[in-house]
C-alpha cells in the first residue's frame, strides 16, 4: 500500500537508470543514512561499536570486494585474507616509515600494494578456471601468511610478530573515541559502496557480468578477456586492501599475520555466498549474518539457561554456516539479497497476492 | 650423503600420507566430476569415529582385547562413513545436478565445515589415539654403506604399503568392475549416464563411500602417526597441491604427486628454507602447484581441459 | 566439378531485384581446416560481396559452423589466405574480428544468461564505449552521459526487433524464440558491417521465422549490412538470399545464385544421399 510503483514513470534514460528508481526506496535509503550518521552516535554503546558495528562494516567492506570477483565475474578466490594482509602491512610501513604520512594515504597506498598483488594473482586466471584457479589463491594466502611472518621488514623487524598502530587521525582530527572510528569507518565504507555500485551498474560491470556468464562468447562481441579478469582483480583487491587496513588499525590496533589467515578468507567467502552472489547489498546481508550469528548464539542458550562451553559454540556455528551455505547454494543461489528483493516485490503488490 | 637419503624417504613417506588422502580427492572427482572440498574434514571426521570407538566399543561391550575394539571399531567408523556418504547424497547432491562446477565446489565447503563442527560435537575435540599396532620403532638401513646407517620409520613404511596396495584395488576396481565402468561414465557426463539408465543416486552414495573408506584409512594412518585432532583438517589441505600436479582424473597421479610434493617440501625446507627465514613448508607445495597450473593445468597424468562454445 | 562463382561481374545476374551488391569485402583462398585427424574443411575459395546475403548450406556435419568461425577468427585454418577488404588477414583474434565490425550469433544461443534483455544488448556495445574505470566509479559525468548515448542506440534496436516489453527480464526465463531474437539484438547493437548469423531460425515456428526474415531482409536493406547466414530451411535461402554456397563434407560443392544451387546435381545427390 505504501510502496507502490504506480504514477512513478520515467520520462529519461537517467531516470530510469538511478540506483534507487522508486521513489520510497529513496527515502527509505535516506532513513537508513540519517539512522548510521545520526542516530547511532548518540545512542550507541561502547560495546556496540567496538564489538558489532565496525566489525560488520568493515567485513561488509572486504565482501564487497570479493563479491565484485565471485558473484559480478565469476572467478573464484581463496585468498581474500592475504590481500587484506598485503593492505594492512602495506599501509603500515608506509606509516612507519614515513614521517607525517596521511592516514587516508596510507589506507589508498595499502589498497593499490593490495591491487598489484592481486593482478598478479590474478594472473593465472587467463588460463584457468574453478578450483584450479581457487588452488591459485591458496598459493596467495599461504604465501602471504609466512612471507608477513618471517620476512622481518614487513614488521619493522618486531620480536613478537605482531605490529600495532595507535593515535590515528584524519586531517588533524584524532580517531580514538569509538563513536569517531565508528564514524570514520562508515565514511569509507558509504564512499566505496557507492562508487562500487556504480561500476558494476556500468560498462565494465557487464564486461564481468558477460566473463561469468560466458566467456568464450564474450570475446567473440570484442570484450577481452584479460582486461575484464584484471580488472576485477585490482578493484577487488583495492577494495579488499583497504579493509584490510581498516581491520588492522582501527578494529584491532594490533595484529598479526593469524588475523588474516585462511579462515578469515573462508569466512568472507561465506558472508558473499550467504547475502548473494552478484549483490551489492548482499555482501552487507552476509556480512551482518555472519557477524550477528555467533554473538547471538553466545547470548541465546544464556538466557535459555543451557550452558554451552565456546568450544561448542564454536563447532555450533561451523555446522550452522556450512549447512547455510548448502542449503543457499540449493535453494536461493542468490542469497539473502534476492530473498529480500523478491519481499520486496510481495510488498509492493501487499496486500494483494499478485 | 646419509642424512640426504633419510630426507628424501621422511619426504617420500609424508608424500605417501598425502597420497592417501589425495585419493579419496581423485575418486570423488573421476566418478561424480565435483571436487570434494570436503575431503580433510571427511578423514578428521573417520579418524575420530575410529579412535573415540576404539574407545567407547570395549566399554560398552565390556571387553579387553585391543585387536577386537580395533576391529569393530573400524566396521563401526566404516558404517558411519557410508551414512554419511547416504546423506551427502540425498541432501546434498542430488538437489545440485548440472550446477556448475564453482556451486559444486562451494557445497563442498559448505559440507567441510558443517563435518568440522558436526564431528567434534559427536566425538569430542581433544586429542585422541589411535592405537592400530602400527610399529613405532624406527629401522636403519644400508648400514653398510653409511656409517649407523639410514634411519626410516617402520611405520611409515607400513602406511606406504597399505597406500600401495589401496591405489592397486582402487585401479582394478575402476578398469574391471562394472561399477567401475558405471561411475566413469557418470564423471563423464551425468544426463547421458542417467540416459542409459545407470542409477546416479546410487553411484554417487557408492563413490563417496569408497571415498569415505578411503578417508579412514588415511585417517586411521595419519592419525597413528600424530594422534587425532582438528589440525589434521588443515594439513589435508595439503591434498589439493597433490591432485593438481598428479591430475584430477588420475589414481597413480595422486601417488605420483603425493610422492613429489612430499619429497620437495623437506628438501626445500632443509636446503632452500635457511635462506629465506625457514618455515616455508606452509606454501612450496601451493606455489608449485601454482606454477603447474600456468604451465599445465591437467598436471601430469590428467586428461585435458577442453573449452567448447 | 568444381562450381566457379558465377558472379563475376559487379552488375550479378540472377539476383533478387532491388538488392545493391558491392565490391568483394571477404575472400576465402584455398582454407582448409584440422582437427588433429578431422578435416572439417578441405580447399574451400569463395567469397563475399558486400550487402548481399550469403547463405552457407550443406547436410549436417558440413562444415558450415567451422567455416563462420575462421571468418570470426575463432578457428585458425592450417592452410589458405583470407583477404578482407583486399588486404590479407593475418591470424585473427575474435576480440579482432569484432573491432573489425564483424558480428555473429551462436547455433546454440551465447547469450550471457544472468543478464536483462538490456543488458545483453548493451554488450553489443562494448567496443564503441570508451570510459575508463575511474569515469565509471564516478559515474555522473562522463561514463553517464555515455551511458545514456548508448542506451539510446540500443532502444532503437530493441525498438526494430519489437522486444520492448521484455527489456528488464533477465534473457534465461525467455522463450527460445525471443533468446533468438535477443542475441541478433546484441550483434546488430555493435553496428556491424558483416554480420554473421549460425542457424538463426532454429527451432522457431512458421511465425517466429517470418519474423526473423523480416528483420534479417530489414538490416540489410536498412542498414546495408553484409550477411552471411547458415540456414537449414530451403524456402528461406531460396528466397531471401543473393547467393548461396554449399558445403559437404568439408568440400564446396555448388556456389552461386540459388536457382542454380538448386539445379545442381551433385547438390541434390548430397542431400538426398548418394554412396561417396
Amino acid at each position: 500500500m505504501l510502496y507502490r510503483e504506480n504514477g512513478q514513470f520515467k520520462t529519461s534514460y537517467a531516470a530510469d537508470q538511478q540506483i534507487f528508481p522508486i521513489f520510497q526506496e529513496r527515502w527509505a535509503m535516506a532513513l537508513l543514512l540519517l539512522v548510521a550518521f545520526v542516530v547511532l552516535p548518540l545512542v550507541g554503546s561502547e560495546y556496540f561499536f567496538r564489538a558489532i558495528v565496525i566489525p560488520f562494516l568493515i567485513l561488509s567492506l572486504a565482501a564487497l570486494g570479493l563479491n565484485i570477483l565471485v558473484g559480478y565475474c565469476g572467478q573464484i578466490s581463496l585468498g581474500t585474507g592475504a590481500f587484506m594482509a598485503v593492505g594492512a602491512y602495506a599501509a603500515y610501513n608506509f606509516m612507519v616509515r614515513i614521517d607525517g604520512m596521511p592516514l587516508i594515504v596510507a589506507m589508498l597506498l595499502g589498497g593499490l600494494s593490495a591491487t598489484v598483488i592481486g593482478v598478479l594473482f590474478g594472473i593465472p586466471s587467463l588460463r584457468i578456471k574453478g578450483l584450479y584457479l581457487a588452488v591459485a589463491t591458496l598459493a596467495a594466502q599461504f604465501f602471504t601468511d609466512w612471507a608477513f611472518l618471517r620476512i622481518g621488514w614487513f614488521t619493522n623487524n618486531s620480536s613478537s610478530g605482531s605490529v600495532s598502530m595507535a593515535r590515528l587521525d584524519v586531517f588533524g582530527v584524532p580517531i580514538e573515541s569509538p563513536v569517531s572510528k565508528y564514524l570514520f569507518v562508515l565514511t569509507v565504507v558509504c564512499v566505496f559502496a557507492l562508487m562500487a555500485k556504480n561500476l558494476v551498474r556500468s560498462a565494465i560491470g557487464r564486461q564481468w557480468m558477460a566473463i561469468r556468464d560466458m566467456d568464450v562468447a564474450a570475446s567473440v562481441i570484442g570484450i577481452r578477456p584479460m582486461y575484464a579478469k584484471l580488472s576485477a582483480f585490482a578493484v577487488s583487491s583495492f577494495i579488499v586492501g583497504v579493509a584490510g587496513v581498516l581491520w588492522a588499525f582501527i578494529h584491532l590496533g594490533a595484529w598479526e599475520p593469524a588475523a588474516f589467515s585462511i579462515d578469515r578468507s573462508f569466512q568472507l567467502l561465506f558472508m558473499v555466498i550467504i547475502g548473494g552472489l552478484g549483490s551489492i547489498s548482499g555482501a552487507f546481508l552476509g556480512a551482518a549474518f555472519i557477524v550477528l550469528l555467533p554473538l547471538a548464539l553466545d547470548q541465546i542458550p544464556h538466557l535459555l539457561g543451557i550452558p554451552l562451553s565456546t568450544a561448542a559454540i564454536t563447532h555450533l556455528v561451523h555446522m550452522i554456516f556450512g549447512a547455510l551455505i548448502v542449503f543457499f547454494l540449493i535453494v536461493e543461489p542468490h542469497g539473502l539479497a534476492k530473498l529480500w528483493s523478491v519481499g520486496k516485490q510481495k510488498l509492493r503488490l501487499w496486500p494483494f497476492p499478485h | 650423503m646419509g642424512f640426504f637419503l633419510e630426507t628424501l624417504f621422511g619426504g617420500l613417506m609424508a608424500g605417501m600420507l598425502y597420497s592417501l588422502i589425495a585419493l579419496g580427492f581423485v575418486l570423488i572427482y573421476k566418478a561424480s566430476g565435483v571436487f570434494n572440498f570436503a575431503q580433510g574434514a571427511m578423514v578428521l571426521f573417520a579418524a575420530l569415529a575410529m579412535s573415540r570407538f576404539a574407545e567407547w566399543i570395549p566399554q560398552w561391550l565390556g571387553f579387553e582385547s585391543l585387536l577386537l575394539a580395533n576391529l569393530l571399531a573400524f566396521i563401526a567408523a566404516m558404517a558411519v562413513m557410508v551414512v554419511l556418504a547416504w546423506a551427502i547424497e540425498r541432501l546434498c547432491l542430488s538437489k545440485l545436478v548440472n550446477q556448475e562446477g564453482i556451486t559444486l565446489l562451494m557445497a563442498t565447503l559448505g559440507i567441510a565445515y558443517f563435518l568440522d563442527g558436526f564431528g567434534q560435537t559427536l566425538f569430542g575435540s581433544d586429542i585422541y589415539n589411535i592405537n592400530v599396532g602400527m610399529p613405532k620403532d624406527p629401522a636403519f638401513i644400508l648400514e653398510g654403506m653409511f656409517e649407523g646407517g639410514v634411519m626410516i620409520s617402520k611405520e611409515d613404511l607400513v602406511a606406504a604399503a597399505i597406500a600401495a596396495l589401496l591405489v592397486v584395488v582402487l585401479a582394478l576396481f575402476f578398469q574391471k568392475t562394472k561399477t567401475g565402468r558405471a561411475l566413469r561414465a557418470v564423471a563423464d557426463d551425468h544426463q547421458a549416464a542417467q540416459s542409459i539408465g545407470i542409477p546416479l543416486n546410487k553411484i554417487w552414495v557408492i563413490v563417496w563411500s569408497v571415498a569415505g573408506f578411503a578417508a579412514l584409512v588415511a585417517g586411521i594412518i595419519w592419525g597413528s602417526k600424530l594422534g587425532v585432532q582438528f589440525t589434521l583438517s588443515l594439513v589435508a589441505l595439503k591434498a589439493l597441491p597433490v591432485v593438481i600436479l598428479g591430475g584430477l582424473t588420475s589414481v597413480p597421479g595422486a601417488i605420483i604427486g603425493g610422492l613429489i610434493i612430499g619429497v620437495g617440501e623437506k628438501l626445500s625446507e632443509i636446503y632452500l628454507g635457511p635462506m629465506l627465514g625457514g618455515g616455508i613448508e606452509i606454501w612450496f607445495a601451493y606455489v608449485l602447484a601454482l606454477g603447474f597450473l600456468l604451465v599445465r593445468p591437467q598436471g601430469l597424468f590428467g586428461e585435458k581441459i577442453i573449452d567448447r562454445v | 566439378m568444381d562450381m566457379t562463382d558465377m558472379n563475376s561481374s559487379s552488375t550479378a545476374a540472377g539476383t533478387a531485384p532491388g538488392r545493391r551488391q558491392g565490391e568483394v569485402i571477404l575472400d576465402l583462398q584455398n582454407i582448409s581446416l584440422r582437427f588433429g585427424g578431422v578435416k572439417a574443411l578441405t580447399d574451400i575459395s569463395f567469397n563475399i560481396r558486400e550487402h548481399e546475403i550469403r547463405s552457407i548450406i550443406g547436410p549436417n556435419g558440413a562444415g558450415k559452423s567451422s567455416m563462420l568461425n575462421v571468418i570470426n577468427g575463432v578457428y585458425h585454418p592450417q592452410e589458405g589466405r583470407i583477404l578482407y577488404r583486399g588486404e590479407e588477414r593475418k591470424r585473427l583474434e575474435p576480440y579482432m574480428a569484432a573491432r573489425q565490425g564483424i558480428a555473429r550469433t551462436f547455433q546454440n544461443i551465447a547469450l550471457f544468461k544472468g543478464m536483462s534483455v538490456l543488458d545483453n544488448i548493451m554488450t553489443g556495445r562494448n567496443l564503441k564505449m570508451k570510459s575508463n574505470l575511474f569515469q565509471q566509479a564516478l559515474y555522473w559525468g562522463a561514463a553517464q552521459k555515455e551511458d545514456i548515448a548508448h542506451r539510446e542506440k540500443v532502444e532503437e534496436v530493441i525498438d526494430f526487433l519489437e522486444i520492448q516489453n521484455v527489456r528488464k527480464t533477465p534473457v534465461g526465463q525467455l522463450p527460445y524464440g525471443l533468446q533468438k531474437r535477443v542475441e541478433l539484438g546484441r550483434a546488430l547493437a555493435a553496428e556491424p558491417t558483416l554480420l554473421l548469423l549460425d542457424e538463426p531460425m532454429a527451432g522457431m515456428n512458421v511465425e517466429e521465422k517470418q519474423d526473423m526474415c523480416r528483420f534479417i531482409l530489414d538490416v540489410n536493406d536498412q542498414f546495408g549490412t553484409t550477411i552471411v547466414l547458415i540456414e537449414h530451411d530451403m524456402g528461406v535461402v531460396m528466397d531471401i538470399s543473393d547467393r548461396v554456397v554449399v558445403l559437404d563434407y568439408g568440400k564446396k560443392i555448388g556456389d552461386g545464385a540459388p536457382d542454380e544451387v538448386r539445379n545442381n546435381e551433385d547438390v541434390i545427390s548430397a542431400y538426398l544421399g548418394t554412396s561417396h
